[in-house]
């Protein structure tokens, strides 16, 4: 390919020294993109003359902060200065590599790539600016966005380097030396948001901000009950509303078993000048549905039906071990427990929306998504365009939690665009957004454990049954799926020698998605009410017991998996003790919880003490801390993690989506409540310094704080919180 | 035709007095800093001033704001500046979606009370929802700009 087809095609600037590489390959080669080159890089740093350098972003920003810390990690190698730094983001495209914001998984997969990129161009530079002075380069060392000559003191500004370095030839990458941790400048220090002054001038744009000329708004009401359709409708008063320019029956579109595709429910659009006009046309529909079986749906009663499976044997799935029968027999004491927690709906401030502009068998959309390959590959296949004929433009997501991965979304208005000929941005309303989701599944989880007579543990039984992500892809997928098990289930961090798993049935009556840390929720909440359990039983402090229960220093290794070692989580433990002042005297009224979870390859250990007065709940203090091992925006991560304690307890006092006759019952946020401001507790984090290879971030925060503020509600009043949330308790 | 008057510009537009201002600023006007978080004043996500008083601009008729002047996060007065600065010195946002709301309601705080307390701040901030959890952040910024102010005096 040609330069210039990359600078269009990544939308840079015209100019400058332009390097990529491709991370996928096993090889990591940087190149410079000069005219001619064969190869198909997907990560890219652009220097032009006047200094400037752009860093193409090619994951979504959802407050993860990626932007920042992608373009910090570069500049860093590179020695750019930050004030010089912009980000572009990538539109949607294989060329890119993997662009899935998901799964905590950015830093952790490109870090190591994007430090060698910036590297690399710091290396072209001192070999330019030693040309230039014909000295060696050794003799030249880069520096905040000059090559300083050592010996003379003469510097060159990076800019002026620009022509002479597309000359170079590019080094062998055994020529790479990446920084020593102390000479970071970027790397693990506080860095604010590159879109900070964006965030605070509303000059940020969401997808919900796209405007296009002679760009109409729909919106659509769907059916209630989950894959029901439109029998029939009168749209008359829709139509006689103010702005309402024209009503579209809408199909559902179905992906063929095993797609990983989304597709659409299907509904009734109204298409208007401005969203209100469609949101009113909506209200004004009168709709027949066919619902569908799922109409017999109650989230309540399936609970029931949960419990009663997960208290009898179901599937026996690896890696058991052991006799547990014979544990139980055998056991001091035996400990048995059962918990549920419903659905969950992501609730991202910006609700789902999109724009899209079909003409000419050429799709383009504008949308907050966070897999923009997939929503490409998605239009391309449902309306049967070619794959480079689909753009697919990232905007900032205001916020997604897993909600904006499957972007049904998006399909709508390019199905909208379609028929109305124009550019079409469809807008969810917050009702649509609570009652037409995916959700987090319901669950229900039993527990059997033995202690022995010096109250260590002897037996662990662990069923679970919640219906798996995988029935949105495959009906009839009954039971979880082997990455869902791994998400704290079958991989266990204790050291117990008869151990049994079993999976219970669960059926799936609504579309099930992924939300923030996604069946870590289950598992957290589970293991870590049950394990305390164990450790009242025992009469051990509570983070003794779980110290010894995670036993001798080990480490697993696992291929594609970054190895687990139980020392790590020792440690958060530990450190978490000494952060909360553990076992500290506590006014009348409060209690002290603590919960641990290994996830996305990251150690977090949580503290939460609370009062409960007249038996109302407040959490008073939050203590977390995380081991990410080389961490990239330091005061990024504790922003994470405050925010994953903030979602954690949203989880725990109010989080609750129920179903009846299989329509949601929520409809906004007074009746699906968010933690706000009041119900903020003081909240302490810290980070563990090591040279470990990253981890992730975003998700591993939330999973204990659900689990450690229940413990602590049991610390503090001897009630033990089996079924969330708490509001459902009178506590809130 | 009605006229608004936005951070000191006027606008005309040409909409039924019921239209909510918010999808007037952002549809009509094309102002997309306020944003749509809930529709039913739940949230704060929408929030603006008018004549300095902090509304939910989702629930308030177009109507209601002739006449009147409109701040939106787009504009400017003395507290959002400090605000703003301070917010920037924290690094407040996640997402930032609701951070304009956030910057709103926080100015008309400042504007009402000189040195707000945390229980203050709660009871003014209580109905901006941020999905994030940027909340402890938000009080430290709120604080952190009444420091800025004094700095000035």
């Amino acid at each position: 390919m040609k330069r210039r087809d990359f600078v269009k095609i990544f939308g840079l600037a015209s100019g400058g020294l332009i390097l990529g590489c491709n991370v996928s390959s096993d090889k990591l080669m940087v190149n410079s993109l000069e005219d001619g080159i064969s190869f198909v890089p997907n990560l890219f740093i652009q220097l032009q003359k006047d200094g400037k350098v752009t860093i193409v972003v090619t994951r979504s920003e959802m407050g993860q902060g990626i932007r920042t810390s992608m373009a910090s990690a570069i500049a860093d190698e590179m020695e750019a200065d930050w004030n010089f730094v912009s980000v572009k983001q990538a539109t949607g495209d294989v060329k890119f590599g993997d662009q899935n914001t998901d799964g905590s998984r950015s830093i952790r997969t490109l870090l190591h790539p994007m430090r060698k990129m910036g590297a690399m161009a710091k290396i072209i530079l001192e070999k330019t600016a030693a040309k230039k002075w014909n000295v060696s380069q050794s003799e030249c060392k880069a520096e905040n966005h000059y090559v300083i000559h050592v010996k003379s003191n003469q510097k060159l500004f990076f800019g002026d380097l620009v022509d002479e370095a597309r000359k170079i030839a590019i080094p062998n990458e055994n020529e790479l030396t990446l920084k020593q941790k102390k000479d970071f400048k970027y790397i693990g220090k506080n860095l604010k948001s590159i879109d900070i002054k964006d965030f605070t001038t509303g000059k940020a744009i969401y997808g919900l901000d796209a405007r296009l000329p002679n760009m109409k708004f729909a919106a659509i009401t769907r059916c209630p009950v989950t894959y029901g359709t439109v029998k029939n409708y009168d749209d008359s008063d829709a139509k006689s509303i103010f702005g309402v320019e024209k009503v579209v029956k809408l199909d559902p579109l179905k992906p063929s078993v095993g797609e990983q595709f989304f597709g659409m429910l299907g509904g009734v659009a109204v298409v208007a000048s401005n969203t209100w006009s469609a949101f009113q046309g909506k209200n004004n529909l009168d709709i027949e549905w066919n619902f569908s079986e799922n109409e017999s749906y109650d989230s309540s009663s399936f609970n029931d039906t949960l419990v009663k499976r997960v208290e009898k044997q179901a599937k026996v799935v690896p890696p058991s071990k052991g006799n547990v029968e014979k544990a139980f027999k055998e056991g001091n004491q035996v400990v048995e427990a059962t918990y549920s927690m419903p659905h969950l709906a992501h609730a991202p401030m910006e609700v789902p929306n999109a724009v899209a502009w079909f003409q000419d068998q050429k799709c383009e959309v504008w949308a907050p998504v966070q897999n923009p390959q997939s929503v490409r590959a998605e239009i391309a296949r449902f309306f049967e365009l070619e794959l480079e004929n689909v753009t697919v433009n990232v905007t900032l997501l205001g916020g997604a939690f897993g909600r904006k991965s499957k972007a049904d979304f998006v399909i709508e208005a390019v199905v909208l665009s379609k028929e109305v000929k124009a550019p079409v941005q469809v807008v969810w309303s917050r009702e649509d957004d609570i009652q037409n989701g995916f959700y987090h599944a319901q669950s229900a989880q039993y527990f059997k454990g033995s202690l022995d007579k010096n109250g260590d543990v002897t037996g662990w039984l662990y069923r679970a049954a919640f219906p798996s992500i995988t029935s949105l892809f495959k009906p009839m997928s009954d039971y979880v799926a082997g990455f869902e098990l791994g998400m704290g289930f079958n991989n266990l961090p204790y050291q117990i020698d008869n151990i049994q798993i079993e999976n219970a049935k669960a059926e799936s009556h609504v579309r099930i998605g992924w939300l923030r840390s996604v069946s870590n929720i289950i598992s957290g909440f589970g293991v870590n009410s049950f394990v305390d359990e164990l450790a009242v039983a025992s009469g051990k402090d509570g983070i003794d017991f779980r110290l010894n229960l995670i036993g001798k220093d080990r480490e697993i290794k696992k291929r594609f998996q970054h190895t687990f070692s139980s020392a790590r989580l020792k440690n958060v433990l530990l450190k978490v003790k000494k952060l909360s002042n553990w076992g500290k005297e506590l006014p009348n009224g409060h209690g002290m919880g603590v919960a641990l979870h290994y996830s996305f390859y990251s150690y977090v250990a949580s503290v939460v003490e609370v009062s409960v007065i007249n038996n109302k709940v407040k959490v008073e203090n939050i203590y977390s801390i995380i081991d990410c091992g080389l961490y990239v925006n330091k005061d990024n991560v504790i922003n994470q993690m405050e925010g994953a304690a903030i979602f954690g307890m949203s989880i725990a006092l109010y989080g609750k989506i129920s179903m009846k006759n299989g329509a949601v019952e929520q409809s906004n946020f007074h009746d699906y409540q968010m933690t706000r401001i009041k119900d903020a507790p003081n909240i302490k984090i810290e980070i563990i310094d090591n040279d470990q290879e990253p981890t992730g971030v975003g998700e591993p925060g939330v999973p204990p704080i659900a689990t450690a503020i229940c413990n602590a509600i049991f610390n503090a009043t001897g009630k033990r919180i089996r079924k969330l949330p708490l509001l459902e308790h009178g506590m809130v | 035709m009605k006229t608004l008057s936005i951070n000191g510009k006027s606008y005309q537009i040409d909409v039924p007095d019921s239209m909510p201002l918010l999808w007037a600023i952002r549809d009509i006007i094309g102002l997309t800093g306020t944003k749509f978080g809930c529709g039913v004043a739940q949230c704060g996500a929408c929030s603006i001033l008018i004549n300095g008083v902090s509304v939910r601009s989702c629930s308030t008729q177009v109507s209601q704001a002739i006449g009147k002047e409109v701040t939106t996060i787009e504009g400017s007065s003395p507290n959002l500046e400090y605000l703003r600065k301070a917010w920037e010195e924290i690094n407040v946002p996640q997402c930032g979606y609701c951070q304009s709301g956030q910057l709103i309601s926080a100015t008309a705080l400042l504007d009402s009370s000189e040195n707000p307390t945390d229980e203050d701040i709660d009871r003014m901030m209580n109905g901006n929802i941020c999905r994030c959890g940027t909340y402890t952040r938000i009080r430290k910024a709120i604080h952190r700009a009444v420091e800025l102010k004094n700095e000035k005096l």
